[in-house]
């Protein structure tokens, strides 16, 4: 049996041991508990793909993973929210004037770098241009937000989207993704690389910044919801016709057993469970297409030629650079493409959870997980990514249950409203950080290559 | 000329005094990056939280000391209890490189395997943090608050505008050169710091020439923890303890020692500098400071804020791009990167 087969094998015991927990967790606690489960991890595994083309193909530390998933995100609103008419109105001009005038100030800005003599004339002539630049998109621009934002504030106070399906954005936010890694990657690419990963982490708090405050784009901390769907909405499921004998065919058995005075009430019941079952299977198949897909083409892109001249390059650079390949071009395009699987993954959320909330993107969570995700499950190896994708999302949410259980059988000595007791049972939750960095550390060192490790092909 | 004097005095108060009080904070937290690059040759994620951490023992020891009522006034508690966080971040950098850094030193591990591992630190020590204090805010400044109220210094100028310091900006500073200067006796003067820069300078030699490696990154970590646990404890009596804030400060830091030049203590320092000092002039809105200078019909009417306080870290990553671009080595030629 060679290396690949053995790879093979504990990948599909792993992910047999994978189905039979979130199985376990459905018949335990709620199959609606297990799908909302199921619905992160696939949308866990897109991300780690992403992250897994940039580390596990080229060895790129990418540590911005939020910010390209939060700019996915922002897609979700832009392109599914209907256009509000009246803040176009009152500052679409001033908007798109002030845009003119950015682009027009970096233009010029290249002109003049390129005619001016080094030395302070240059200095002195850029940041005259710049400023001037700078001072007069303000002055478009300033009163553009004031008055976008004073639209109905409560309700709008921003642009909207291009109200088109929300599906869309999650092709958008790839490209959003995209272009900012194209930005970031040629300025901080073939620099160390301890310098991308600081690069990246500014990047990422920036774009939360800029999503936070920029109240006409995106209505910062006020938050969108009420996104379109792609699914249908469980009230109208419960009204429609063939939902609700469907149901009442497959609950036949249980129902017959009823009085029939209950039994209208019990297929209400079982309507409403099914519908949000329903739901969230539908979630769950497009998630899956969209993990197949991005999968089917890593795997393809892996065992091409392009795959192989990307792990030749990460494993020496500078032989890959003496064959005549371009080091830093390749690292660059594979940064796009692997951000733009984040962005992709980062729509995918925000249509998920129906609204976007620029406040609740942390680091911690959507950042140093999904790298957690690419160690724990094998870096260079797809189907690790997804693996670690769905092992670590179910740890990270069956961890609070178990700190919980924990922590109060640790402490069911102690009285009731013993102060120990009460902020050990307070701090369980936080037990989850220090628990993945547990993880993220033991697997390091005792089996660096992640749980299925790279198949090494010769 | 008395305008020119209340809107120097406006500008000293919001902009000079607080960016000197920040820079000295990150200067620090910059020394012990930069240390940690220059001996053991990574980028430390784990130095926010290796902060917080020696700031939260300082905060438990306060409130122990203020139930015994034991404290220094006028200065603050703190202080008191600086010393036992500073044992406290010592003794986890140690254990932290004990369990985790050594057995990649000895592999000669690749400085991003380093990176990905002080992740994991980073993990752990943020969850200690939270479970054991919390992952809110928490003030504990005690003793006098000002050192120069902003009517004291009205009434003692007969300005329009005064120059508030409070007492933990003050303290920051000074704290922060004394720190300093001996930081730079040890490295120029003993033999122990001449090897560690010896050390950095050029491993191999440094070797040949007998330096006892593990010593060398035993001292490391002793002086980039002491360093985290007084930077924090600075920055906590200044502004106030999250744990959260100590993580988001690495990018500020890392600006800091790259700007600078990383590997280079002097860089570090400057670096500290040049961002808080960036920081708070960007941010700073020159409406009242322009209404002094210039005549009543060109006074503004709007802010005249280059850009929002939220986009502080915009600042940093902006001079951050910038040097990479402009002078990758940063401003005393550090690691050639």
């Amino acid at each position: 049996m060679s290396a690949g087969d053995a790879t093979r094998n504990r990948g599909l015991i792993t992910f047999a041991i994978m189905a039979v927990a979130l199985i376990a967790v459905g018949l335990g606690q709620s199959w609606s508990v297990s799908l909302s489960i199921l619905q992160l991890c696939l949308i866990s595994a897109v991300m780690a793909l992403g992250v897994n083309i940039q580390w596990g193909y080229a060895g790129l530390f990418n540590v911005g993973i939020m910010g390209f998933a939060a700019l996915g995100g922002i897609a979700g609103v832009l392109v599914s929210k209907s256009p509000v008419g009246e803040a176009w109105s009152v500052g679409g001009t001033g908007v798109f004037l002030a845009l003119a005038v950015v682009i027009a100030t970096v233009i010029v800005a290249i002109f003049a770098h390129r005619r001016l003599p080094r030395g302070p004339a240059r200095i002195i002539g850029m940041t005259l241009i710049v400023g001037i630049g700078y001072f007069a998109a303000r002055a478009f621009f300033d009163p553009a937000v004031d008055a976008i934002e004073g639209v109905d504030p409560a309700k709008t106070g921003y642009l909207g989207g291009l109200g088109l399906p929300i599906i869309f954005s999650w092709a958008v936010g790839g490209v959003f993704a995209a272009g900012a890694a194209f930005i970031v990657g040629r300025i901080a690419l073939g620099l160390r690389s301890d310098y991308l990963a600081i690069a990246t982490l500014g990047i990422s708090e920036i774009v939360i910044a800029i999503l936070k405050n920029e109240d006409w784009l995106t209505r910062g901390v006020k938050n969108v919801s009420g996104l379109d769907r792609p699914v249908p909405y469980e009230i109208d499921l419960q009204e429609t016709g063939w939902f609700r004998n469907m149901i009442e065919s497959l609950n036949s058995s249980s129902l017959q057993v009823l009085e029939p005075a209950a039994r209208s009430d019990a297929l209400q019941q079982f309507v409403i469970d099914g519908s949000s079952i329903f739901v969230k299977l539908c979630y769950v198949l497009l998630f899956a297409a969209v993990l197949l897909a991005v999968l089917w083409f890593s795997e393809r892109a892996l065992k091409s030629p392009w795959g192989r001249m990307m792990r030749a390059i990460r494993d020496n650079e500078v032989a890959a650079s003496a064959m005549g390949k371009n080091v830093t071009r390749r690292h660059l395009q594979v940064f796009v493409l692997g951000s733009a699987v984040v962005g992709v993954a980062g729509a995918m959320l925000t249509t998920l959870d129906g609204q976007f909330t620029p406040g609740t993107y942390n680091p911690l969570r959507f950042t140093f997980l999904i790298w957690v995700m690419v160690i724990v499950g094998g870096s260079g190896n797809n189907y690790g990514a997804v693996l670690g994708g769905f092992l670590i999302w179910f740890l990270w949410i069956e961890a609070e249950p178990v700190g919980l259980w924990l922590m109060s059988t640790l402490t069911s000595g102690l009285a009731e409203d013993n102060a120990l007791r009460l902020h050990l049972i307070e701090g369980a939750a936080h037990m989850r950080l220090f628990t993945m960095g547990l993880i993220l550390l033991l697997v390091m060192r005792f089996s660096p290559r992640g749980l299925l490790p790279e198949v090494v092909r010769r | 000329m008395i305008d020119i004097l209340n809107a120097l005095a406006l500008f000293s108060n919001f902009v000079v005094v607080p960016a000197l009080a920040y820079g000295s904070q990150l200067a620090l937290g910059a020394l012990g990056i930069t240390l940690v690059f220059g001996i053991l040759r990574f980028a430390n994620f784990a130095h926010g939280d290796l902060m917080a951490f020696g700031t939260m023992v300082v905060i438990l020891v306060t409130w122990l000391f203020q139930s015994w009522g034991i404290g220094i006034a006028p200065l603050p508690t703190a202080l008191l209890a600086l010393p036992f966080g500073i044992l406290g971040a010592i003794m986890i950098a140690l254990v932290a490189d004990r369990a985790v850094f050594r057995f990649y030193r000895k592999q000669k591990s690749k400085p991003i395997i380093f990176v990905i591992a002080s992740v994991g630190v980073m993990f752990m020590l943020n969850g200690i943090v939270r479970f054991i204090i919390g992952p809110d805010d928490q003030a504990f400044a005690d003793g006098a608050r000002f050192l120069i109220t902003f009517r004291e210094f009205k009434e003692l100028t007969g300005l329009g505008e005064g120059i508030a310091v409070r007492q933990t900006q003050a303290l920051t500073v000074v704290v922060a050169i004394l720190v300093v200067s001996a930081l730079f006796w040890f490295l120029q003067r003993t033999r122990t710091g001449k090897s560690m820069r010896a050390y950095s300078d050029n491993e191999d030699l440094a070797l040949l020439s007998g330096i006892d490696p593990d010593r060398v990154v035993l001292v490391t970590w002793i002086i980039a923890a002491s360093l985290a646990a007084i930077a924090g404890t600075l920055y906590g009596l200044d502004k106030s303890f999250k744990p959260f804030t100590y993580f988001q400060l690495l990018l500020p830091m890392f600006a800091a020692a790259i700007v600078g030049g990383i590997g280079q203590p002097l860089g570090a320092i400057v670096g500290g500098f040049v961002i808080a000092f960036s920081e708070v002039t960007i941010t700073y809105a020159y409406k009242k400071f322009l209404r002094y200078l210039l005549p009543d019909d060109m006074a503004p009417d709007t802010l005249v804020q280059l850009l929002s306080t939220d986009y502080k870290f915009a600042v940093s990553f902006i001079i951050l791009v910038v040097v990479l671009l402009v002078r990758p080595t940063g401003i005393f030629r550090g690691k050639v990167i």
